[in-house]
């Protein structure tokens, strides 16, 4: 322990830590804009100088060790001016349109600006000028919003390893863009959508469907189908102010329902599908059909990375669609033919934590008879918004049930948003179809939980099965890296493209004023808010689930029927987007 | 397409073999690009792809050095470089319409190539011959005492 002096007060404090650091553990929040504390250090805003007595400048606290008898100033007048000017020379740059802005009232570089007390602009210079990229199926990239802080970088190359982003040019001209200033869709973006979580403007967005999906619910010759996925309901709240960890599903139907779908299913429902093919795939391929380890295919992100980066393990990866394709496939055949309808008169809508499932929908691959099976995707925030804009009360609303036949759902279902969750539901599910004996243990601990890579094994029938499971495309790396160089190693592995699984899906509700993105306690709420829905449920194994024994029987057959691979499985193909690299990724 | 039997990404790949010895590889990077472009005449997307793929750093890293560096030329060099000279005394003696002559002729701006792949457009900030003012270059030899009217003659010649 050394002693620091703040602003003339004595702390202990450990060494060997930043200033930054130390201070926010003393209660001391020193502003700051480019720093996230899971990413590596940039030092690139400035935000958060400090006075240290005996430096010629004001240093960045955010890099700056602390040591033996520091004293330190955070807040004189001096500094409070130095700060605010840091940040009104980025407003600068910066186009004035908050009002028209897709985060207004969400903007951390707002709230900053605020925070430091700007309330009159004495800069007047120049601003840059830039197309928006709008090619993505899935992320707007606008340069003009776009402050420099570095963050989609950092996380695109740390924590995804993807490296789709870069900053090009310098100086004034600096901009964040993939390789070539190719277009987005071009470029080896997996459309994740972990920038957008990380921008602190809207430099980054989704691409928004919101007015268009206003349009056609208004559209009486329409029959509107809503599905929901499981991290929705986990999360929804937080854009409603509630604390993390209230899930809202019942309030979530009724809502739709109110903002005019004609029915409201659950992808819950057919994650229980997935189990019940997936499983049985695994099952086939243990016993000598097919490639193993077996890799879970339900992320699509995932599904992007694996065509451009792994297409060696094309093999290897199931060839179950994610549920989202296939309850959108089952509304446009078995549902349609029950309420016999036109499936070219049903909108088919998903509501996803994920800003990856648009480009999803547009995978040729997915279509079903000729038709788009998932017409329009909308993610967390931008549903958050159309209940706002239309006037609903979604806390104060009374729930409501999903309908059927594709809405009910165990609690295997459920845990699917969560890191470990689809592994966790396939095993309950397996065991029994492998043994028939029931797995009465069924919570899984070993592969729960946020550790990047979580390994485990387990015994069916006498024979040992070794599993693993990653959540972000970065922990995805090491394990497919671990698996090329030792394909015995596994049997069954789990990926998951965003950290946490989809309840840290790229669409989720932007942080609070009082969190971080990535924050390892919000995720662990929301994932709290799931297993706990699958607690409460009778049901817990996605095989006992009667509307799925129902589907069988009148429609599907079997697990892995003709009638399975027509609607619920699908293929992939390698991808190579020009600026490409291949094999082992590092991270810059 | 950079063809495989070609010798110059023979030469580029030789030499990125041997910077992958060195203690730290990544840091090799700018030298890399500079052999790329001395091979090249510039850095083409097939070039620093290439160099991606063998050394394993992202395209986008690279993109980003590449346009960091004003040495770096991202498009093809024309066969012939035009420097204008926009010095002071070459300025006051007319630069400026001897530019603009050339620029209506070769529908060209600076750091631009003609059509043809002929000509690229360079500026000069004195080029140590005033007293000829004004004066352009073309590649290494000097034209002074220019009007427009000259300047297009002899950028004519060298169309030949």
């Amino acid at each position: 322990m050394i002693t620091i002096f703040i602003n003339d007060k004595p702390y202990k404090v450990e060494a060997e830590q930043t200033i930054m650091q130390a201070a926010d553990k003393l209660g001391f929040h020193i502003p700051r804009l480019c720093y996230h504390p899971k990413l590596s250090i940039e030092g690139a805003c400035r935000v958060c100088i400090v006075e240290v007595v005996g430096m010629r400048n004001y240093v960045a606290s955010c890099a700056y060790p602390v040591s033996e008898g520091m004293k330190i100033y955070t807040n004189t007048e001096e500094i409070r001016r130095a700060r605010r000017d840091i940040v009104e020379l980025i407003l600068d740059n910066h186009p004035e349109d908050c009002h028209t802005c897709e985060r207004d009232g969400n903007c951390e570089l707002q709230r900053l600006a605020f925070a430091m007390g700007i309330r009159k602009r004495h800069f007047e210079g120049e601003k840059k000028h830039y197309e928006k990229d709008l090619s993505s199926a899935s992320v707007i990239r606008d340069p003009n919003k776009c402050i420099l802080c570095g963050r989609c970088v950092r996380i695109c190359s740390e924590i995804q390893k993807v490296n789709a982003l870069g900053y090009a040019h310098r100086g004034f001209k600096t901009v964040v863009m993939p390789a070539y200033n190719m277009p987005f869709k071009d470029s080896v973006c997996t459309t994740c959508g972990q920038c957008i979580n990380v921008c602190p403007t809207s430099a980054f967005i989704e691409k928004n469907f919101t007015q268009e999906l206003f349009q056609k619910l208004g559209d009486k010759s329409l029959i509107k189908v809503a599905q929901i996925a499981p991290s929705v309901r986990a999360a929804i709240g937080e854009a409603f102010a509630l604390e993390p960890g209230r899930q809202l599903e019942k309030e979530l139907t009724a809502a739709l329902r109110k903002l005019g779908f004609d029915y409201v299913f659950d992808t819950q429902f057919s994650a229980d599908l997935t189990i019940m093919e997936e499983a049985s795939e695994f099952l086939e391929r243990f016993q000598g059909k097919g490639r193993l380890p077996m890799i879970t295919s339900c992320s699509s992100a995932w599904m992007k990375c694996l065509e451009q980066f792994y297409p060696d393990l094309i093999d290897n990866v199931s060839t179950c669609k994610s549920p989202m394709s296939m309850a959108s496939a089952l509304v446009k055949s078995y549902f349609a033919k029950k309420i016999n309808a036109d499936p070219k008169k049903i909108l088919s809508v998903a509501c996803m934590c994920c800003t990856a499932k648009k480009y999803e929908a547009l995978r040729p691959e997915l279509m079903v008879d000729g038709m788009q099976a998932t017409d329009i995707v909308v993610t967390t925030r931008e549903l958050a918004w159309m209940i706002k804009s239309a006037g609903i009360d979604l806390l104060h609303i009374k729930g409501e049930e999903f309908d059927h036949p594709l809405g009910y759902s165990s609690g295997a279902g459920t845990i699917f948003g969560v890191t470990g969750g689809v592994m966790e539901a396939a095993i309950r599910t397996a065991y029994e179809l492998y043994t028939g004996e029931t797995l009465l243990d069924i919570e899984i601990q070993d592969i729960r939980g946020l550790k990047g890579v979580k390994e485990g094994k387990l015994v069916i029938d006498g024979k040992e099965i070794r599993i693993a499971v990653a959540h972000g495309l970065g922990n995805a790396n090491e394990i497919l890296n671990t698996i090329r160089k030792d394909p015995q190693r596994y049997h069954f592995v789990e990926i998951m493209g965003c950290p946490g699984g989809c309840i840290g899906g790229g669409g989720q509700p932007y942080a609070g004023s009082n969190s971080l993105p990535l924050d390892e306690e919000c995720l662990k709420k929301r994932a709290e808010a799931l297993y706990g829905l699958d607690r409460n449920k009778t049901i817990r194994r996605s095989h006992e689930n009667p509307d799925v024994q129902r589907l069988y029987k009148e429609f599907l057959g079997r697990p892995l029927s003709a009638m399975s691979h027509k609607l619920l499985h699908t293929h992939y193909s390698p991808k190579q987007p020009p600026g490409i690299i291949p094999a082992e990724l590092s991270a810059k | 397409m950079i063809a495989e039997d070609d010798k110059r990404i023979v030469e580029l790949r030789t030499f990125m073999q041997e910077a992958k010895t060195k203690d730290h590889p990544d840091s090799q990077l700018i030298s890399i690009l500079h052999k790329a472009q001395e091979l090249y005449g510039y850095l083409s997307q097939e070039a620093m792809t290439e160099v991606a793929k063998e050394m394993n750093i992202p395209t986008a890293h690279i993109w980003g050095v590449a346009t960091f560096y004003h040495y770096f030329n991202l498009k093809p060099k024309g066969k012939h470089s035009i420097s204008v000279c926009l010095g002071t005394a070459c300025y006051v003696k007319g630069a400026e319409e001897i530019l603009n002559s050339i620029r209506e002729e070769l529908n060209i701006d600076f750091g631009q190539t003609s059509s043809d792949n002929l000509f690229t457009l360079q500026e000069a900030r004195c080029l140590g011959a005033c007293g000829l003012a004004p004066v352009i270059m073309i590649d290494d030899k000097i034209y002074g005492s220019l009007t427009p009217k000259k300047a297009l003659e002899i950028i004519k010649s060298y169309k030949k």
